[in-house]
């Protein structure tokens, strides 16, 4: 019993102590990854904050967006694939994929959320499976399936900060994450449609009644996730190349949603980051005792421990039905 | 409201009819080829070039000769999205059209069709991949696995890491490490490994990247600390390009990197751009256009109209591996045809000819591939210890380079261990091996 205890508890433990330098590192890969996670969190964040509806196509929008992103800069034509038409500099085809994912907003709105007012939830979440699904075929027959390489310009490399590597990708990937985050925290906060959106998530139809123009709001919510998600496709578009597996990136969103709560922007934040450095920590220490690869179900286990003491998450709200 | 209804159900008998009328008809005197490929879904990019190959090669031989020995060859793909049990459910539907081959295109399609093809006499192909003990004929006599399986690749690749150092006496104390996809097919070379390991002594350390692959911080941040000498990796789809990725951004040396086959082709090494030059992988072919075969697709093919894809992608290293498929298996319906004296060959008489491959330089000259090595199978050798080749990628040019000769597979060392895999299979599942 002794040697297990050894092995599991204090194996690990003073292997941090023993290489305090590289323990760090394990910390800030995480932190940095966690970054990442939250980028992703943000948006459906943002979507359930405002509208009640968990947007299972977020992970795709992502991925939409990164496509779009990638077929302007080539210059390709869509539906044909042929590379005809004139590549675009990185910041005019930004610009441009983000009216693209303005325009989906209003296709969202118009097509499926506008006939779905009032429905319940599971509903809507029902209708955002159904979204995903298509947008990742029309991804695939407007730009199709192979990988293509993102180059925004992002500076990649390290440095050496003592003992410990820093790589410049992880942090410019920070420095845009919390300039997101800033800005929406703002927006939500100390603007009139901030506080419409609120009022929208809390109760459509009371929204209604007071003149807030809900089909608007929709179309602003939808497409500020649609910016989010265009951040989220270029910064893990840039990692991996985009490709389709890019819209499975929203499986690492859940375990910081859930740790985090649905409707808190700073609990995508710190979520992501617990949740970042969770996963890294266990499996750098613990993942060889048990052959490794446990990071992904390690991060549902934080979250669902989590779950047990706040059901609402770190940040979400404290639900409270009277009766 | 009826009127609605009504539209309703014209459009979906439409497009159900639709449905039936695009299938493919197969006349008496045609030879059928199921395609079951992935053109869609995470693994697509991949799966996309490999299903070209498998078409323009049917294509070429139709519009080139005619059909083999003057029979047309009728090709039909099933979308499998790289999912096994849509995989099973294709071989289900495909297989009373009497194909004469299966080629799973999945290590985990194929371990579900290996007692499925047995129990409907129908030959299964898997070459490069799938299981490898089923390179033991006498007890999986439908399934074949040449031109080299996962284990013996593994020793290729230490025998390969063994000249760089010298001489594999010179492996001792050495670190390698290998980071897999954490499936059947990845944690395949293990047992291999460790046993290269314990033979040759070097310091092995498994590193597992679950499904997909997309984020592996970890697994650099292990390799930050472990510093080996090299790195192996047996990855699929995104887990490679993202494996590139983090190498060249901690600054690993990229000549001390060698993927397996499944992680080397363009698709692994273009994201990356400068930082994945002179990445290594192992192949089972050479890479690269321009041979003859190259030069009849052009004609026959593509300037025809006809090719499946880009004609300037048919040098793609996973293209020619879906070429490489179909040129084994057409060579093996001319071997039934000619031993057998018919025009359509059964799965028996398919089967047969599978099992007496034996291509020489006459074979390959022909087919427009000079310079492949030979290769022998037999009734308990159905994997014919194909040598193994390792390509560098030239990121300048965008081109894969050959850097080794043919490489032999340490078979005294896997042999024994696919046989006692076998056994125990044949225990398991009360089968009977065949005399051989």
């Amino acid at each position: 019993m002794m040697d297990f205890i050894d092995l599991v508890v204090f194996g690990p433990i003073l292997d941090m102590a023993e290489y305090p330098a590289f323990f760090l590192e394990v910390v800030f890969g995480g932190l940095m990854s966690g970054v990442m996670y939250s980028l992703v969190a943000l948006g459906f964040v943002l979507i359930f904050k405002a509208s009640g509806v968990f947007n299972f196509a977020q992970g795709v929008f992502a991925l939409f967006a990164a496509l779009t992103l990638v077929g302007l800069m080539t210059g390709t034509v869509p539906f044909s694939l042929d590379k005809a038409l004139p590549e675009l500099p990185a910041w005019v085809a930004i610009v441009l994929t983000l009216l693209v994912m303005v325009l989906l907003a209003i296709a969202v709105e118009r097509i499926m959320l506008r006939p779905l007012v009032n429905q319940d939830q599971i509903i809507m979440f029902m209708s955002t499976i159904g979204l995903a699904f298509v947008l990742e075929g029309l991804g695939d027959t407007i730009w199709g399936s192979e990988v293509k390489a993102l180059d925004v310009g992002i500076p990649t490399g390290f440095f050496m900060l003592g003992e410990i590597q820093i790589q410049v990708f992880d942090l410019v990937a920070a420095a845009v994450a919390t300039i997101l985050v800033v800005v929406l925290a703002l927006f939500f906060q100390w603007t009139r449609t901030g506080r419409a959106l609120r009022a929208v998530a809390d109760d459509h139809q009371a929204a209604l009644s007071v003149g807030i123009p809900l089909k608007n709001i929709w179309i602003i919510v939808w497409s500020v996730a649609g910016l989010v998600a265009l951040v989220a496709g270029i910064m893990w578009g840039s990692k991996s190349g985009v490709q389709f597996s890019l819209s499975l990136i929203a499986l690492k969103a859940l375990p910081v949603l859930i740790l985090g709560g649905f409707t808190s922007v700073p609990g995508a934040i710190v979520g992501g980051l617990i949740i970042g450095v969770g996963e890294k920590v266990a499996e750098v220490y613990w993942g060889p005792l048990v052959n490794g690869a446990i990071e992904n179900w390690f991060a549902y286990v934080v979250a669902l421990v989590f779950l047990l003491f706040r059901p609402q998450g770190l940040f979400g709200e404290k639900i409270i039905e009277r009766v | 409201m009826k009127f609605r209804n009504l539209a309703v159900a014209a459009v979906t008998t439409a497009g159900l009819a639709g449905m039936v009328a695009a299938e493919v008809a197969i006349a008496a005197d045609e030879i059928f080829l199921p395609g079951l490929v992935y053109r869609t879904g995470a693994y697509a990019p991949n799966g996309i070039p490999f299903a070209n190959g498998f078409k323009d090669y049917v294509t070429l031989i139709n519009e080139r000769d005619g059909g083999v020995n003057g029979v047309k060859l009728v090709y039909e793909e099933c979308e499998t999205g790289y999912n096994t049990k849509v995989g099973v459910e294709c071989y289900e539907k495909l297989k009373s059209k009497n194909p004469v081959v299966i080629i799973p295109n999945s290590t985990g399609i194929t371990y579900q069709l290996i007692p499925k093809t047995a129990a409907d006499g129908i030959p299964l192909l898997t070459m490069g991949y799938g299981r490898t003990s089923a390179a033991v004929g006498s007890v999986f006599p439908w399934v074949f696995n040449f031109p080299a399986t996962y284990w013996s690749q593994a020793t290729a690749v230490v025998s390969f890491i063994g000249d760089k150092e010298g001489g594999m006496d010179a492996l001792k104390g050495k670190k390698i490490a290998h980071i897999y996809h954490n499936s059947a097919y990845g944690k395949e070379a293990n047992p291999t490994l460790e046993a290269l390991s314990e033979k040759y002594g070097f310091e092995l350390t498994l590193l597992a990247v679950d499904h997909p692959g997309q984020e592996q911080k970890a697994t650099w941040l292990q390799i930050r600390r472990l510093k080996p000498d090299w790195i192996f990796m047996s990855g699929w789809g995104v887990m490679n390009q993202v494996a590139i990725k983090e190498a060249a951004a901690q600054g690993y040396p990229m000549d001390r990197f060698i993927g397996n086959w499944w992680s080397g082709s363009e698709n692994d090494v273009l994201p990356s751009a400068e930082g994945a030059n002179g990445y290594i992988s192992a192949t089972f072919h050479t890479p690269g256009g321009g041979t003859k075969l190259h030069a009849d697709i052009q004609k026959h093919v593509y300037d025809a109209g006809l090719g499946a894809g880009d004609a300037d992608r048919t040098g793609e290293v996973l293209y020619i591996r879906g070429l490489f498929n179909h040129i084994m298996v057409v060579e093996a319906i001319r071997k039934a045809q000619d031993h057998f004296g018919v025009k359509v060959p059964n799965g028996e008489q398919m089967r047969w000819a599978l099992e007496n491959t034996n291509m020489a330089q006459a074979d390959w000259e022909r087919i427009g591939l000079a310079g492949f090595p030979d290769m022998k199978v037999s009734c308990n050798d159905h994997e014919g210890g194909h040598p193994v080749l390792f390509q560098q990628w030239d990121a300048m040019k965008n081109e894969w380079n050959v850097i080794s000769d043919w490489i032999p597979v340490m078979t005294d060392l896997v042999r024994p261990m696919m046989e006692a895999d076998a056994k125990k299979f044949a225990e398991e599942n009360n089968v009977t091996p065949v005399a051989c």
